[in-house]
Formats: C-alpha cells, sequence, structure tokens
C-alpha cells in the first residue's frame, strides 16, 4: 500500500461579536425568538439599502493583525448572487478580490512540535439565516435573526498534514479570536463553524487530488472524527481504483459517517460584482496602527511571560493561556495571593476536573478568582492543611461560599498547636508499641499508620507537618 | 375657482394666507381627478383617508399660528416604486400587487416634514423598466396631450398627473431618462438632480449606481421647491451626498448673460426628427439672444452610453430583482413541486417580458467568463464618459441637448421591437451614466402638436446654474403656459 500524503485546508467562519447586525441596527444576540431580531433592512424588503457597522471593520482588522496579515488599505464589497430561502436579498454581500487582510499565518503545536499555518486571506461578509424543519407538518421555516450577523471567513493555506493539526490549528485560532474579544467562538451555537477542504495524493506525486468539502463542523470532535473518516474513505477508494468527485458533505457525528449532499452541486456562478450600495472601505495608516498598538497581549506572548516571570513550566503555561478566561481567571487569583504555582495546580488539577464534570466554563463556575486566592492564602498561612483545602474547594464549587466561611462553618481550622499535638501524638506512640519496633526495624511503612491514627484522633485537622515533625522527634528519642 | 390649475407656489401661498383652506384644495384636486382620471388612468391607488386626515392635522397647526412648511397642504402624487408606509406599493407589477411597505421612503418623510400631503400612487413601467409605461401590469396611462398616445416612461404616471393638472407636483425616478423623456412627452418640468443628491432609502431599486428620485412639476420655480424639500444627505443611504444644504429657489434668476452653454454636436447626430431639430436650433437662438455664449463642445463618448447602460443597469438590476423569490412577501405561484419549481414559477408567473428580458440580460452580463467583456468593460467605458463631461464643464456652465429624439409615439409602436425601444433613452442615459444634474422643460410642440422637451445638464451638485438657465429660458419663452387638450383616445 503507497503512502499517502494529506492535504487539508480549512475555512472557518467566526461571528464578530458586534451588538449590531453588518447592516442594520438590529442584535446580534444569539437564541432570540424566531424573526424578533429583524427589520426590513435584514430581510431584503423592497427598497431598503445597506450601512457598513463600523465596528466590523475594526474587528476584522484586529483579527487581521493577530495573525500576522497584510491589512489591505482599500477593500470593497461585493455581491454574492444566488437563490436560497435563507437569503433574503438573494445575494450574499461578501468581499471576492479585494478582502481585508491577505497573507498571514499562526503557528501551532502538535506533540510537542511546532509548524507554522499560513493564512491566505480574512474578508467580512454578512451571515445568512436559520432554516428549521418541522418534522411534524414536513415544512421548512425561516428564522431570519441571523440574517446579516457580521461574519469573518478566515481561509487558511492547504497546510495541515493531519486532523490532529487541524484541531490544534483551530484550537489556537480560537484562542486568539477570544484573546481580541472580537468572536464568543461558542461552536455549539454556531458563532464558529469549520469547513474542511481535504484531499490526498501519493507522497512525491506533485499534483494535488481532488478535494472533497466537509461543512459547518461544529465541535473539535467533529472536525477531527470526520478527517479520519474522510482520509481513510479517500484513501481506500483511490486504491481500489474509484474516483474522488469534487463534492459538499456532510458529517453525521452521532452515527460516525460523512455522506455527500444530495442535492445536485453544479459549480455556482455567483455572478459577483462591487455592491454598489457600500462605499469602498478606505483605511488610514493611523487607524491600523492604533489598533495594532492596542492589541492586547497574545496568546503566545503570554505563554513565554507566564514561564518568564512565574517560573512556570512551558506545559503549565501553555494549559493555562489556552483560554483568555483561564488566563484571566489565573492572574487576577495570583495578584491577590501570590503564588502561581499553587494557583496553576489548582486550575489544572481539580478545578478543571470538576468543570469539565459540569460541563461549564471557567467564568461560569460558583468559584471566583478571588475565592481561590483566598483558600490558597489559607494554606499557605497554615490555617488549613492541603488536604482540608480539597475539602472546602469541593464546597466552594457547590455554593459559591468563600473558604474562610466553610472553614469556620466546619469548623475545619488546622490545628498548630504543638503542645496540643505534641499530647495526641505521645498518646498514639504509647498505644502503638509495634509500629514504632516495626519502624525501627526499617519499615518506613509504620509512620504512615502512626500518622494516620494521629490524623484520626484529630479529625483530620493536625497540620501534617508539625505532626511528622512531633512523631520523629518523639520516636528518635 | 380652478385651484388646480394653479402652480405650487400659487396655491401653497394661498394656503398660508388662509384663502382657502387645505380641505377644498384636497376636494377640488380629487375632483379634477373623478373628472380626468377615467381618460388619463394616471393613478394605481388614491390616498383619499390619509390625506384628508392630514389636512386635518395640518389645517389645525395652520390654525394655531404654526408654520405648516414650505409645501405645507400642497397635493403631491408619488411614482408606485417609492415606499409609502401603509399604502400599496407595486412597482406596476404583477409581484408586487398586493405589497404594502411597513417604512416610509426617506423622501417620503422629507415631503411631510416640509407639509406637502400625498394623495396617490402613480402608475409606471413594470420595476421602470421601460420608456413608454406600456409594460404596466396596472393600467395603460395615456398622454394628456394625445390619449393615443404614450406619456413616455418609465414614470409616465407622474408626468401625465402634473400634466392633467391631477397634481401640483409629483416625484418620478430616473434611470435613464425615466423623469426627464416623460417629461418632454407631457410638457412638464422635470427633474433627475445628481446621483446622490436625493436619498435612495425606500427606492424600490432597479439600478444602484443610477437611480434617482426627482421632481415633475409644471415650473422650474416648482421644481426648486420640491428640490429644497427632498434634497439632502440621509445616514440610511449610503451613496447620499454629506454636503452643505442649498436653498434652490435662489437658483430663479431670470438672467442667463455671460452663461457659457454648452452644444455637443458630434453627439446629436442624425436620427433626431426634423421638428425636434427645429425646436432645439430655436432654443439655441432664444439662449443666444438673452445673452448666453454658445460653445460647441465634444463628447465623443457619450454615443457608447446607450451600450454601457444596458449592461450595468441590467447587471444591477438582475442582482436587485433576485429578492422576488415569492418567499417572504409579493407574490407566490399556487401550485408547486419544490423550492426550484416555487422559484421558477413564481418568477415567470411573477414577472412581465421586458423585466425577464433586462434580468437575464444582466444575469448574461456577469456571468463567469463573459464579465471582463461585458460589465468590466461597460465600467471602465463609463469612466471615459464621466471624464468627458468633466472636461466639457471646464468650458461650459451647461450642456444643452433635445430630451428625446422624437415626440411621443402611439401605443404598440415600438413592440416589434424592444431595441428600439431602448433608442428613445439615447439623450437622457449619459446623464445617468455620468451621475450628473439633468432637467427637461418644455421646448414646444412638434409633429401632431406633440410636446417637445429642451433638456440641460450641468456639472454635479451644481443644481444652481442648471436650474438658472431653465428658469431664464422657461420664462422667455410661452410654452409652458399651454395645457393639453386632452384629444383622441378613440382606440
Amino acid at each position: 500500500m503507497k503512502d499517502y500524503e494529506v492535504i487539508i485546508g480549512l475555512e472557518v467562519h467566526a461571528e464578530l461579536k458586534t451588538n449590531t447586525k453588518m447592516y442594520c441596527n438590529c442584535s446580534t444576540e444569539f437564541g432570540a425568538d424566531p424573526n424578533t431580531h429583524c427589520c426590513p433592512i435584514c430581510t431584503g424588503m423592497p427598497g431598503v439599502l445597506p450601512v457598513l457597522n463600523k465596528r466590523v471593520v475594526e474587528f476584522a482588522t484586529k483579527a487581521g493583525l493577530a495573525t500576522n496579515c497584510e491589512i489591505s488599505r482599500f477593500s470593497k464589497q461585493d455581491r454574492k448572487n444566488y437563490f436560497y430561502p435563507d437569503l433574503p436579498k438573494a445575494f450574499q454581500t461578501s468581499q471576492y478580490d479585494l478582502p481585508l487582510c491577505i497573507g498571514g499565518h499562526l503557528d501551532i503545536n502538535v506533540n510537542g512540535e511546532q509548524k507554522r499555518i499560513g493564512i491566505t486571506r480574512i474578508h467580512i461578509e454578512e451571515d445568512a439565516g436559520k432554516l428549521i424543519h418541522d418534522a411534524y407538518t414536513g415544512d421548512t421555516l425561516v428564522d431570519m435573526n441571523r440574517c446579516a450577523v457580521p461574519l469573518i471567513e478566515i481561509v487558511s493555506e492547504p497546510d495541515i498534514r493531519s486532523a490532529d493539526e487541524a484541531v490544534a490549528y483551530m484550537q489556537t485560532l480560537k484562542s486568539i479570536l477570544e484573546y481580541l474579544d472580537v468572536c464568543d467562538c461558542k461552536m455549539q451555537e454556531g458563532s464558529l463553524r469549520c469547513d474542511v477542504n481535504l484531499s490526498v495524493r501519493p507522497r512525491g506525486q506533485k499534483e494535488f487530488g481532488t478535494r472533497t468539502e466537509t461543512k459547518n463542523l461544529n465541535s473539535f470532535k467533529a472536525i477531527h472524527n470526520s478527517i479520519e473518516f474522510e482520509i481513510k474513505r479517500q484513501i481506500e477508494e483511490v486504491e481500489n481504483g474509484g474516483k474522488i468527485y469534487q463534492e459538499t458533505r456532510r458529517w453525521d457525528d452521532a452515527k460516525g459517517i460523512g455522506y455527500a449532499m444530495r442535492t445536485k452541486e453544479d459549480a455556482h456562478d455567483y455572478r459577483y460584482f462591487p455592491e454598489p450600495d457600500l462605499a469602498p472601505i478606505i483605511l488610514s495608516e493611523e487607524y491600523i496602527q492604533n489598533l495594532k498598538d492596542n492589541l492586547p497581549e497574545m496568546p503566545h506572548i503570554k505563554k513565554e511571560r507566564y514561564m518568564k516571570d512565574f517560573d512556570l513550566p512551558e506545559y503549565d503555561a501553555d494549559i493555562l493561556t489556552s483560554s483568555i478566561k483561564t488566563a484571566k481567571f489565573f492572574e487576577e487569583a495570583n495578584d491577590i495571593c501570590n503564588n502561581p504555582k499553587a494557583v496553576s495546580n489548582w486550575i489544572m488539577g481539580d478545578f478543571t476536573r470538576m468543570l469539565n464534570e459540569k460541563e461549564i466554563e471557567i467564568d461560569e463556575s460558583k468559584v471566583t478568582a478571588q475565592n481561590l486566592a483566598e483558600l490558597i492564602s489559607l494554606i499557605d498561612k497554615g490555617t488549613i492543611s492541603s488536604k482540608i483545602a480539597k475539602q472546602v474547594f469541593e464546597d466552594m464549587f457547590e455554593t459559591g461560599e468563600n473558604a474562610k466561611d466553610i472553614v469556620e462553618k466546619k469548623g475545619l481550622v488546622q490545628m498548630s498547636d504543638e503542645g496540643a499535638i505534641k499530647e495526641i501524638v505521645q498518646k498514639v506512640v504509647d498505644a502503638n508499641p509495634q509500629s514504632i519496633a516495626d519502624y525501627k526495624a526499617g519499615k518506613d511503612r509504620a509512620i504512615g499508620f502512626l500518622v494516620g491514627q494521629i490524623m484520626k484522633e484529630t479529625k483530620g485537622k493536625a497540620n501534617p507537618q508539625i505532626v511528622n515533625k512531633l512523631l520523629l522527634e518523639i520516636i528518635n528519642k | 375657482m380652478d385651484l388646480y390649475s394653479l402652480t405650487l407656489a400659487e396655491v401653497a401661498k394661498k394656503i398660508k394666507a388662509k384663502e382657502v383652506s387645505i380641505k377644498e384644495v384636497l376636494d377640488d384636486i380629487y375632483s379634477r381627478i373623478d373628472t380626468v382620471e377615467p381618460k388619463v388612468e394616471a393613478y394605481i391607488t388614491l390616498t383619499k383617508d390619509k390625506a384628508y386626515e392630514r389636512a386635518q392635522v395640518l389645517q389645525q397647526k395652520l390654525d394655531n399660528g404654526e408654520d405648516i412648511g414650505p409645501l405645507g397642504g400642497v397635493p403631491i402624487a408619488i411614482k408606485d416604486n417609492i415606499s409609502t408606509e401603509g399604502v400599496l406599493t407595486t412597482c406596476a407589477s404583477k409581484m408586487l400587487e398586493n405589497y404594502t411597505p411597513i417604512y416610509n421612503a426617506t423622501v417620503i418623510n422629507k415631503l411631510e416634514e416640509a407639509g406637502a400631503i400625498v394623495i396617490g400612487k402613480t402608475n409606471m413601467d413594470e420595476f421602470a423598466m421601460g420608456s413608454s409605461t406600456e409594460t404596466s401590469k396596472q393600467k395603460e396611462t395615456k398622454n394628456p396631450w394625445d390619449l393615443d398616445r404614450v406619456p413616455g416612461g418609465s414614470s409616465g404616471g407622474s408626468a401625465a398627473a402634473v400634466s392633467a393638472q391631477m397634481a401640483y407636483a409629483s416625484l418620478g425616478s430616473d434611470t435613464g431618462g425615466s423623469i426627464r423623456q416623460p417629461a418632454s412627452y407631457c410638457s412638464v418640468v422635470g427633474l433627475k438632480p445628481t446621483y446622490g443628491l436625493i436619498s435612495r432609502f425606500g427606492l424600490i431599486a432597479f439600478a444602484s449606481s443610477l437611480d434617482q428620485i426627482g421632481p415633475f412639476a409644471r415650473t422650474v420655480e416648482d421644481a426648486a421647491l420640491m428640490l429644497n424639500a427632498i434634497a439632502g444627505h440621509d445616514e440610511k443611504d449610503t451613496t447620499s451626498a454629506n454636503l452643505e444644504s442649498k436653498d434652490y429657489t435662489k437658483a430663479l434668476v431670470n438672467d442667463v448673460k455671460g452663461k457659457v452653454v454648452g452644444i455637443p454636436t458630434d453627439f446629436i447626430r442624425e436620427g433626431i426628427s426634423p421638428d425636434v431639430k427645429e425646436a432645439y436650433d430655436k432654443a439655441i437662438e432664444t439662449l443666444k439672444g438673452l445673452g448666453a455664449e454658445i460653445k460647441e463642445i465634444s463628447l465623443e463618448y457619450a454615443k457608447y452610453s446607450l451600450a454601457t447602460y444596458y449592461i450595468i443597469a441590467t447587471a444591477e438590476a438582475s442582482s436587485n430583482l433576485g429578492r422576488y423569490d415569492g418567499i417572504r412577501y409579493g407574490y407566490r405561484a399556487k401550485d408547486f413541486k419544490d423550492l426550484d419549481d416555487l422559484y421558477r414559477k413564481t418568477r415567470t408567473e411573477g414577472f412581465g417580458s421586458e423585466v425577464k428580458r433586462r434580468i437575464m440580460l444582466g444575469t448574461y452580463v456577469l456571468s463567469s467568463g463573459y464579465y471582463d467583456a461585458y460589465y468590466k468593460r461597460a465600467q471602465q467605458v463609463r469612466t471615459l464618459i464621466v471624464n468627458n463631461f468633466r472636461k466639457a464643464f471646464e468650458e461650459c456652465d451647461v450642456i444643452m441637448i433635445p430630451t428625446a429624439p422624437k415626440v411621443a409615439f402611439k401605443f404598440g409602436a415600438h413592440d416589434a421591437s424592444p431595441l428600439e425601444m431602448y433608442l428613445e433613452d439615447i439623450y437622457t442615459v449619459p446623464v445617468n451614466i455620468a451621475g450628473l444634474p439633468g432637467i427637461s422643460i418644455p421646448g414646444g410642440f412638434g409633429e401632431n402638436d406633440m410636446p417637445i422637451g429642451i433638456q440641460f445638464i450641468a456639472n454635479a451638485f451644481d443644481e444652481m446654474n442648471l436650474l438658472q438657465v431653465a428658469y431664464t429660458f422657461e420664462q422667455n419663452t410661452p410654452y409652458h403656459n399651454e395645457a393639453p387638450t386632452m384629444r383622441g383616445g378613440n382606440n
């Protein structure tokens, strides 16, 4: 069997989180009742005209700057004409040959290796509405709330070579867009969508194979699995002497299969021409420089800073900076308690585990950065042991109460009075002469047993370091 | 008293002076419509209830001593492709025969701010595509000067309404001549302002880079008053110009001494009927006699305007009319088996043949493989035409040419050849291509005693010069004083 190379390019659509739509004042808020965020302009009624929302250009330019693109000083909008019920004007206002951003890149990290993925272009365009199929009546319903919501389309160069790389690219892109605060990147709500263009060719062959396009993947899992499926399918097909058709495909994540769309796919002639109702977009040097100067700290820069300033290992820094929400939380907590290693460990450990179980994001949990910082301070001061802290944290996560209150209520304050502990240690030692003998005979495990007994006596509240110290003192006497 | 035969300026004065009530004016105009409309058929919809309501409100204000605006209480007719909230707006097409907009076009709001009363919506060529109003699916509007002849198009209804004194002024739209040509056929004043001077928000689009709303009136003074009311920047229209506002009545000066009038001899060629040529030559003499300097100028690229126009306008139209798909509003075919069938049947049944012809043309010139040769090239030629005019205006203040190559033709005269119909626009189209202001004013009578229009063109946003020359010509000629006789109509 020949060795095949996989060529993948991704087209990502990201909804820009402006307050109002691209060409009118309707709200872009997700989840409203159907057809309540509409007006004559975004529903394409006779006689209406578009007016471009300036923030769309601002957000798109930021995305271009953050991905190292060249920002076009002169770009324009064009009409892409076709008929479909979710497209009220029968044309989508997009950008054809003079897009806003050209020729950028971003760097991804897959299995420890760094790779650069090129970005061909980023352009602005309006979203279409949603079609909802009523299973009961068989009717198709049109919800135009999403019509004219602003999008950026980010087209990558065909530099991606595997499903893992594709997912890494998406994660990096998502992170950047979140850092810029230009997109809320909620894939399950459709504010970040991905189309995968994929072809295979025998390694060494110069010409590309025929590519297929799988559209509207809305989770990392779907992207990964659909790519693996399509690679397998195409290779099998080619190996068996079959033909790859240039087609549009869909992915059924539940069934784990990809399939070609049944509608006939004539190469669409969109009859692009410059939108006569809108002026060209002309950006000054000052405008671009101003946005550049005010870009927030980007993920990879932040990661390096964490490694340098907080002495965190790359792995930790990577995880903490992968999401702006996590980074914000980390920084806020650390600003208060000044223990980056501890904050990092808590976030990466128990906290993330519990967030995943509940399927919520860090900013959706009841634990605030202040809460976590306080908990860490209590440990650092010796008020509670780290073991007790774990319990306290669970309560904090459930109830949102702060650490101090929980510790007080449950009387979990660590026992640090050496005198009191000494008494109990002596008591336990006296009650367990066999363990002492075992320990002296070389069985180190016996210490653990004794510590356990002491902890039992103190209901877990004794300061473990003090216990160990006093125990050894007494034994070695 | 025949109030309806007064000019807009005159009736506005009377209303303000309380010599006549606004209700009386309305009664009078609707009575005139009752008499004449059965012959002329200019109106698709009359808005009596709304009009009388407004009359009451305005009269109340006036009686309280408030200012009701320069057009206070004056009845105005509106072409049926301009959106009027709550009032049927059909574009004379089956596609929109039951469509009522939920918003007003900006010009309607502006007219109402100036105190005007919308009394009805007028007939037109379907979706503004035509030069005779014959493609209307609503009715056939007659030329008030000869009921067997067309009023011109596409704003035939608006021109005829003013000509037959069924409105003091009206609004039309002009994409390739649709205000100026019917104005010339019906012997009224028709003004197409500079592209961008008037908001297009609410004008049901035909060709976005060419469409412009403008007034019909009986005198240049009335046209200036209308222009004052509707001109100005609209933030809902990105293509509307943001300039300091002007008072166009200040241009009403009876003097052309020292004004240079450009005559493009290389553009005016054979094809003009002798009667039009005679009226045109006479007009040149008239202006000369009034002290204007007549100068020969060159408009060498103007002859490509028609071809350029039929590529650009149809291309934009093919896209603008895509929204008429039977999904959200307007006509929808009754029986269809799937989505494709719904689209096909709706658009086949909803659109007339001229509209279909232009959509097909437009789709073709934008299609892959043809875009460069047609659409792109036409836009490049457009630049040549724009520059041509710009250069000409370095040498003259206004350009004067006939409005139309001949007088109004009989119904059905061009049925056999749509292309011949297109040639009617030969002298109006260049003005749209170049985005300039143009006005047609009564310039005499020709064959069969039918009206002839003289057209003045000025540089972009130079309506002041345009109106001054037009006003002077009008004040020194008798043509605008004649009223149509409504002869004929036995067919």
